[in-house]
């Protein structure tokens, strides 16, 4: 089956995704938000295999992307849990007032 | 392992380890009986030996003993060979049989020093090294010796170490040494270039075809072993450490610093015999330098206060009379010379040391005087002693070396009527300066007070020596009267005979004068300190003559000479230079570590959103460098 959308389409989309994410992580102070621009970047490298598995048609980009989505969901529970605590122990979501280590 | 070579130095080496790491668990009696006993068998195992090899040894007089190998790499083979012959053998006897009786004095003399095991401990390790040193059978391992021995008399000067004075003494005789050593190392170096070997032997055999007469190379390498000498046996232009050397307790003094090690120089210069004859230049160099240093030493000799810097004047003024014997190709009477002035000096200086130790560690001999009665068994020793030093004719055997040496600085064959003249005249001086010092001493009135007289076991090898000093002469009767060269006969196996110049007049006339030298030397000496003293005292009030008495003091001003053009501009460069130059590369490199430290330490903010920006702007410099290629 031939798809309507190009592969660059697709990239691209891709591509304008995971950059979204990574401006959300460094652009925003809620740990909340930057986790949620995590979560995008990882949709975003998984639309790319979807992509690429279809269009090669191969099944490893659906392989990976079920990979993908397991980790993310790990992903999501240890980093909620984290931010649980954080907020406990800080009373703050703020990245910039936690930080502690510096040289 | 047929004859038991290797056990005369190994018995001091084994004493040293003992007194090294058990002496401060020993009681006296056994750290002496370990430090004089060790060199005493030493001493018999020589005579033993000795007797051997002259009775029934090899053909060629040589026992050789191969211990190990020292260092095999690509072709240098230096291996731990000892070798007797002739040469070695008067060496070995008289380091191991006066060390021996010195060792047995420095256990009556150190007796109430806290350091006791120290002090043998030390003069053990000296007597291992200077054994070494002449027992090599080649030269790497004569190095070793050499620098071992110069290890010793370092920490022998420095014994009391609590006077500063004494450490400055201790390390300017190592420095000044190790000017000659450093030398003698370059000669080393050059001679293996280019022969290939360091084995004297070969040497000896390979010298001949491998250079020629005067080549400019065997000179260079016979300045070269010379300096080496001439550090070692204080002699001119390395000479100013003897003086100081004194510091040191007296036995040293004795055994270091007037019978072994200050005539390593005449041994080098013995053994290599073979380099220097192919040397015309180096020859006379040898010569002169010993002609100047026996007068200048002589001189200087004459105006000291101290009873143990005269003798270290003598001593370098003696050497020097063993130099130019070398230098005018008379090798065997050096030889000689060296042995009776290692008998008559030993007993001096020992005898000097029982005296020092009577009067409260006086050592002005204007406050001792009247010794005579008080002190028989060390006047009369101290007496054949100096009439030895001072070559009274016939009945001591200092004329029959120091009259050979006089013959031969006129007839050898680098022999000269000036060497000889300069040589008459030092012994002149030498008569003056011993009697000046008997006189001092032991006549006149007694100025300070007796604190206890020595004991048996320093007489004992006072009387010895005393013995040795009077007969050693006549084992070498001169050619006019007896013709009894039993010496020369054994040295002749190792060393060329001394060859004559041809028209060479009656030894008869050269004899009368030396002796009338003597003579003439103890009546100067007797007539301005014994009968007329008045005398001296008004020649000290002319200015001219004080200037004079001043610069001989002082050893003829060598000492300031160095200090102004050696001494003063290094300590005024490490004064400019306090911050050391070559530092601060050093230190460079550590303040340019510390800026990037800090430079570095600020981008380590914690803040997760500029880490997380830091590693986006990589990973799009890293593609955009992909993308580029």
């Amino acid at each position: 089956m031939k798809s309507s959308v190009s592969i660059e389409m697709v990239m691209l989309l891709a591509g304008l995704l995971f950059a979204l994410g990574i401006a959300g992580v460094i652009i925003r102070k809620n740990i909340i938000f930057m986790l949620l621009s995590v979560e995008i970047m990882l949709n975003a490298s998984g639309l790319a295999f979807i992509a690429a598995g279809s269009h090669w048609g191969q099944p490893d980009g659906q392989v990976m992307f079920i990979f993908i989505l397991a980790m993310a969901a790990a992903e999501v529970s240890i980093g909620l849990a984290l931010i649980l605590q954080i907020y406990h122990q800080h009373q703050s979501l703020d990245i910039d007032k936690l930080k502690e280590m510096n040289g | 392992m047929d004859n038991p070579l290797w056990l005369i130095p190994a018995l001091p080496l084994a004493g040293f380890l003992i007194l090294a790491f058990g002496g401060s668990h020993l009681s006296k009696k056994m750290i002496a009986a370990a430090g004089a006993g060790s060199v005493c068998l030493s001493a018999l195992i020589t005579i033993m030996i000795g007797t051997k090899l002259l009775s029934a040894g090899p053909d060629g007089g040589t026992y050789s003993q191969t211990l190990w190998t020292w260092i095999d790499v690509a072709g240098f083979n230096a291996k731990i060979t000892l070798t007797l012959d002739a040469l070695s053998l008067v060496f070995v006897f008289v380091i191991t049989f006066i060390g021996a009786l010195i060792h047995i004095y420095s256990a009556g003399f150190m007796e109430g020093d806290k350091d006791y095991s120290r002090f043998f401990a030390c003069m053990n390790l000296f007597v291992f090294s200077m054994l070494v040193l002449v027992l090599a059978d080649n030269l790497l391992l004569m190095y070793l010796g050499w620098e071992g021995v110069g290890l010793c008399s370092y920490l022998l000067i420095g014994f009391w170490y609590e006077n500063p004075a004494n450490g400055y003494a201790a390390r300017k005789a190592f420095t000044i040494t190790r000017i000659g050593d450093t030398a003698m190392a370059i000669g080393l170096f050059m001679v293996f270039y280019q022969s290939g070997t360091l084995v004297v032997a070969d040497i000896t055999a390979k010298a001949p075809e491998l250079w020629q007469q005067n080549e400019t190379v065997v000179t260079v390498i016979a300045l070269l072993l010379l300096a080496g000498g001439v550090g070692k046996s204080a002699q001119l232009p390395l000479q100013t450490w003897l003086p100081d050397a004194m510091a040191g307790p007296s036995p040293v003094s004795a055994l270091i610093h007037a019978a072994t090690m200050v005539t390593a120089g005449v041994y080098l210069i013995a053994r290599m015999h073979v380099i220097f004859e192919l040397s015309v230049v180096a020859q006379s160099v040898v010569a002169i330098i010993g002609a100047a240093t026996l007068l200048i030493a002589g001189f200087t000799a004459l105006t000291q206060y101290d009873i143990k810097r005269v003798l270290a004047y003598s001593t370098m003024s003696q050497i020097g009379y063993m130099f130019l014997a070398l230098g005018v190709g008379a090798w065997t009477a050096a030889v000689f010379h060296f042995m009776v002035h290692a008998f008559f000096k030993a007993l001096l200086f020992l005898a000097a040391g029982a005296i020092i130790e009577s009067l409260h560690h006086e050592h002005n001999m204007f406050r001792m005087g009247g010794l005579k009665d008080k002190m028989p068994v060390v006047f009369w020793t101290f007496l054949i002693g100096a009439a030895s030093l001072a070559a009274v004719p016939l009945i001591s055997s200092g004329f029959y070396s120091k009259d050979q040496i006089l013959w031969y600085a006129w007839g050898a064959g680098g022999g000269s009527p000036l060497l000889w003249a300069v040589a008459l005249l030092g012994a002149l001086i030498t008569a003056a300066y011993t009697t000046r010092m008997m006189i001092l001493t032991f006549w006149g009135e007694s100025k300070t007070h007796i604190g206890h007289h020595p004991g048996k076991r320093m007489t004992i090898p006072l009387i010895v020596l005393a013995f040795f000093s009077l007969v050693a002469g006549f084992i070498e009767l001169p050619h006019n009267f007896g013709h009894f060269t039993l010496f020369s006969d054994l040295m002749h196996k190792v060393l060329p005979e001394t060859i004559l110049r041809t028209n060479v007049s009656s030894e008869w006339m050269f004899q009368l004068l030396a002796a009338l030298a003597t003579f003439g030397g103890i009546f100067l000496g007797y007539f301005y300190y014994g009968q007329q003293p008045q005398r001296i005292e008004n020649l000290r009030q002319n200015e001219m003559l004080a200037g004079l008495r001043r610069f001989w003091f002082s050893g003829w001003g060598f000492d300031q000479l160095y200090d102004v053009i050696l001494v003063k501009p290094f300590v005024f460069i490490t004064r400019i230079n306090k911050a050391d130059v070559v530092d601060k590369l050093y230190t460079g490199i550590v303040s340019v570590t510390h800026a990037l430290y800090r430079l570095l330490s600020r981008t380590q903010s914690g803040s997760l959103r500029w880490y997380i920006m830091g590693m986006v702007i990589g990973a799009i410099v890293i593609l955009g460098i992909q993308m580029m290629l």
